[in-house]
């Protein structure tokens, strides 16, 4: 018996404003694994996100997608992370006046809700937002501070990862997390989604260099090129295409039809 | 991107809570304006002569003025002699306590929220009921009496603290200040007194919960806090009204004096009707409040939510005469479907090193039209002063505006103004952000508008705080996380 996929995407076709950027797009991660995706900017990466996370914006015009089985795309964003699909943003959004705990809080409560659970004590959670926070090396002054508001590009990653900790998704998208970031940063950032590795989750790891996936080994990698997966291989494509760059990829798929 | 759009819209129009009436006898004047209707008032009242000639003087000079129209809100012209200037619920005399007080009036105020009888008050407020023309209940009257304040109704003042009103009313805000307070000098039926005497810290919040019941009439009542040397009051006001398509005026007159080294926070959650969503019916609210900080080091805090009446016209302001004296000007202001708002305040600026600080955070859905106006006036001798001015929009929805008009003269060059305006929109990546962290639509519509709101949210009492978010469709904890 074969099992049953985490998340299986089919032919997908997005449009932004009219114009097409994912043409035909095929995918299959089941749980337990790690998938890298890696293109040259302006390949779709962003895009392939915001679709499996509900943006509004993006017209999807072919193909679909499931989640556990059920149609993802008919699911609005919060189902979605409901149900556990988790996006750390490449960029993460400033809400001010609005405290970093509370929100964690907020987002937790929504989540245990929907899978039947009481919402969270007060003191449970500052015990358990401590304890992750260490994991992630964040500073707990940060948790005082209204969200991401005048934090560091690396507090604004570290703290999508404190959410991925709290949150425990079942299928993890990271859009371009190591961007930005020192070394160290990168090595806390990846510690801290190899924490959430086991046979039950899954991650996607968009990324523009090969360096994350040297402390977060991918079971496959993909290149995403002009909206489509041109080549996937294992974590030795990732380190070929550093040396060789994107280039043979965009050649090809520039001459190829649309 | 519209579909999050109508979503939004959608969440903030809810439906107005408070739209009941309370069908119970009263007693009213024929509608009109004229020097009769002002005598009837004033007899009704027992007022003293000189009352009734400052009464007169206020008309007569009311007369010779025009109504202002510079500012940014458009409505139909106000026929004056269409309004009746006094109604009050029939009552024998004066209820002595509140189990004189007739149960349909105490039934009223438990359904909005403010039990009037002791036992079941939220500890620590004290409260005066006004009702249409006239305050029905003052609570904790005597446990304030013990610490030698004064908390009663105008009426009340007026025959037992003359005095003191003739010293204080019409010195922070004269009768000739302007239309309304023209207008509300002349009729003023009652309203709330306030005096806390030298060095005593009043021990619980003050409030007045104003009701307007009664149709085709219009509410003019009149504040007057006074803190005496090193004392401190905080005061709470609270409004609201039945739901009726034709717009009522509301024309309230505040006066608050502080003296040397006092303190006077005033408080307001204005939640008058509305109107519906097509703009029928609401309360015109055109209000003048004023505070003077007399002596040095006084200070005087005002603190808006104004999140009801079909048109708001209001500058909450202060006079800093005493030497490094602080005035302060904290205002959440909302208007939603054919909401309009022009409110802000004036800062002048006279005794040296005074200090203030304005903060206004101005939210706009539907139709809703919000305009800022201020003014910061630093005179020739206010050396030093120092003024610190921010001013945020937040626009929800297409069809709304939000404004600022603020207006400097400065008079000493030693003073520094400083002046920061942003407006944004509740932009759809905040909204994704927290959808995609599982959150709703709804809650994160509260959570972000909760955020913009809290430096002034945090400026009120607890008791108002809580109040404001829930008027707000915002959970409290948004505030305290």
């Amino acid at each position: 018996m074969t099992k049953q996929p985490l998340l299986e995407i089919r032919n997908l076709h997005v449009r932004v404003d009219g114009t097409p950027i994912l043409r035909g797009i095929d995918l299959v991660v089941h749980r337990g694994e790690v998938h890298a995706i890696m293109g040259p900017n302006g390949s779709g990466k962003s895009t392939l996100c915001y679709v499996l996370a509900g943006r509004e914006g993006y017209e999807v015009t072919q193909g679909e997608v499931l989640y556990e089985g059920r149609n993802l795309l008919a699911m609005s964003p919060e189902e979605r992370a409901r149900a556990g699909v988790f996006l750390a943003f490449q960029y993460p959004v400033e809400i001010p006046g609005v405290g970093n705990m509370y929100f964690l809080r907020t987002a937790l409560n929504a989540v245990r809700k929907s899978r039947g659970l009481e919402p969270i004590d007060a003191m449970d959670f500052l015990q358990l937002v401590r304890e992750k926070a260490r994991l992630v090396g964040i500073d707990e002054r940060l948790l005082k501070r209204s969200v991401n508001e005048g934090f560091s590009g690396g507090e604004k990653k570290r703290n999508e990862v404190l959410q991925m900790a709290l949150l425990e998704p079942t299928l993890a998208i990271l859009d371009e997390t190591d961007s930005g970031l020192d070394i160290d940063a990168l090595r806390i950032v990846a510690d801290g989604v190899n924490a959430l590795r086991n046979e039950q989750h899954a991650v996607l790891a968009i990324t523009h260099y090969q360096r994350l996936l040297e402390y977060l080994v991918p079971d496959v990698v993909h290149v995403l090129v002009a909206g489509r997966i041109v080549r996937s291989g294992g974590p030795e494509l990732a380190r070929e295409l550093e040396l060789r760059g994107y280039a043979p990829y965009e050649q090809a798929a520039a001459s190829a039809p649309l | 991107m519209p579909a999050n759009t109508a979503k939004i819209e959608e969440l903030v129009s809810r439906e107005y809570q408070h739209g009941f009436y309370t069908p119970i006898e009263e007693e009213t004047v024929p509608p009109g304006l004229n020097e009769e209707i002002i005598r009837i008032i004033s007899a009704k009242k027992q007022e003293p002569a000189w009352l009734t000639e400052w009464r007169l003087k206020a008309y007569r000079h009311w007369l010779t003025m025009q109504e202002p129209t510079w500012q940014n809100v458009r409505y139909q012209p106000i026929d004056y002699n269409a309004i009746c200037y006094y109604s009050a619920p029939k009552m024998k005399e004066r209820p002595k306590s509140l189990d004189e007080v007739d149960p349909e009036l105490l039934r009223t105020y438990e359904k909005l929220g403010i039990p009037l009888r002791e036992q079941e008050m939220l500890a620590g407020v004290a409260v005066d009921a006004v009702f249409d023309s006239v305050s029905v209940a003052t609570t904790f009257k005597e446990k304030l009496a013990e610490h030698g304040v004064i908390f009663c109704s105008f009426s009340e003042a007026v025959q037992q603290y003359p005095d003191l009103v003739r010293r204080y009313l019409g010195t922070v805000v004269p009768y000739n200040d302007n239309f309304f307070a023209a207008l509300n000098s002349a009729v003023f039926s009652d309203g709330s007194f306030c005096y806390v005497p030298k060095g005593v810290r009043c021990p619980m919040e003050l409030s007045t919960y104003f009701r307007i019941n009664a149709a085709k009439t219009g509410q003019f009542e009149r504040t007057l806090i006074i803190a005496d040397e090193g004392a401190y009051v905080s005061y709470l006001e609270g409004c609201t009204a039945p739901m009726r398509d034709e717009h009522q005026l509301h024309a309230a007159v505040v006066e608050l004096v502080a003296l040397e080294g006092a303190e006077i926070k005033y408080s307001t959650v204005q939640n008058w009707y509305p109107g519906d969503k097509e703009g029928r019916g609401g309360i015109y609210n055109f209000v003048t409040k004023r505070g003077i900080c007399l002596g040095r080091r006084s200070k005087i805090s005002w603190t808006q939510v104004e999140t009801g009446s079909a048109i708001t016209w209001k500058y909450p302001s202060v006079i800093l005469r005493g030497d490094e004296s602080v005035g302060e000007f904290y205002s959440v202001a909302l208007t939603n479907h054919y909401q309009q708002a022009d409110t802000g305040t004036k800062m002048i600026h006279l005794g040296r090193n005074t200090r203030s600080t304005i903060l206004s955070k101005a939210i706009s859905a539907g139709h809703g039209q919000n305009s800022y106006r201020g003014l910061v006036k630093v005179m020739r001798g206010a050396e030093h002063a120092r003024n610190y001015t921010q001013c945020d929009s937040l626009l929800i929805g297409e069809h709304c505006g939000a404004h600022t008009f603020p207006y400097m003269e400065v008079r000493n060059s030693s003073a520094i103004v400083e002046h920061e305006a942003t407006t944004s929109k509740i932009s759809e990546d905040q909204l994704f952000y927290c959808q995609s962290r599982g959150i709703s639509l709804e809650d994160a519509v509260s959570m972000i508008v909760s955020g913009f709101c809290r430096a002034v949210f945090q400026e009120l009492p607890m008791e108002f705080a809580v109040e404001a978010h829930k008027l707000m469709g915002v959970s409290l904890e948004g505030a305290i996380g």
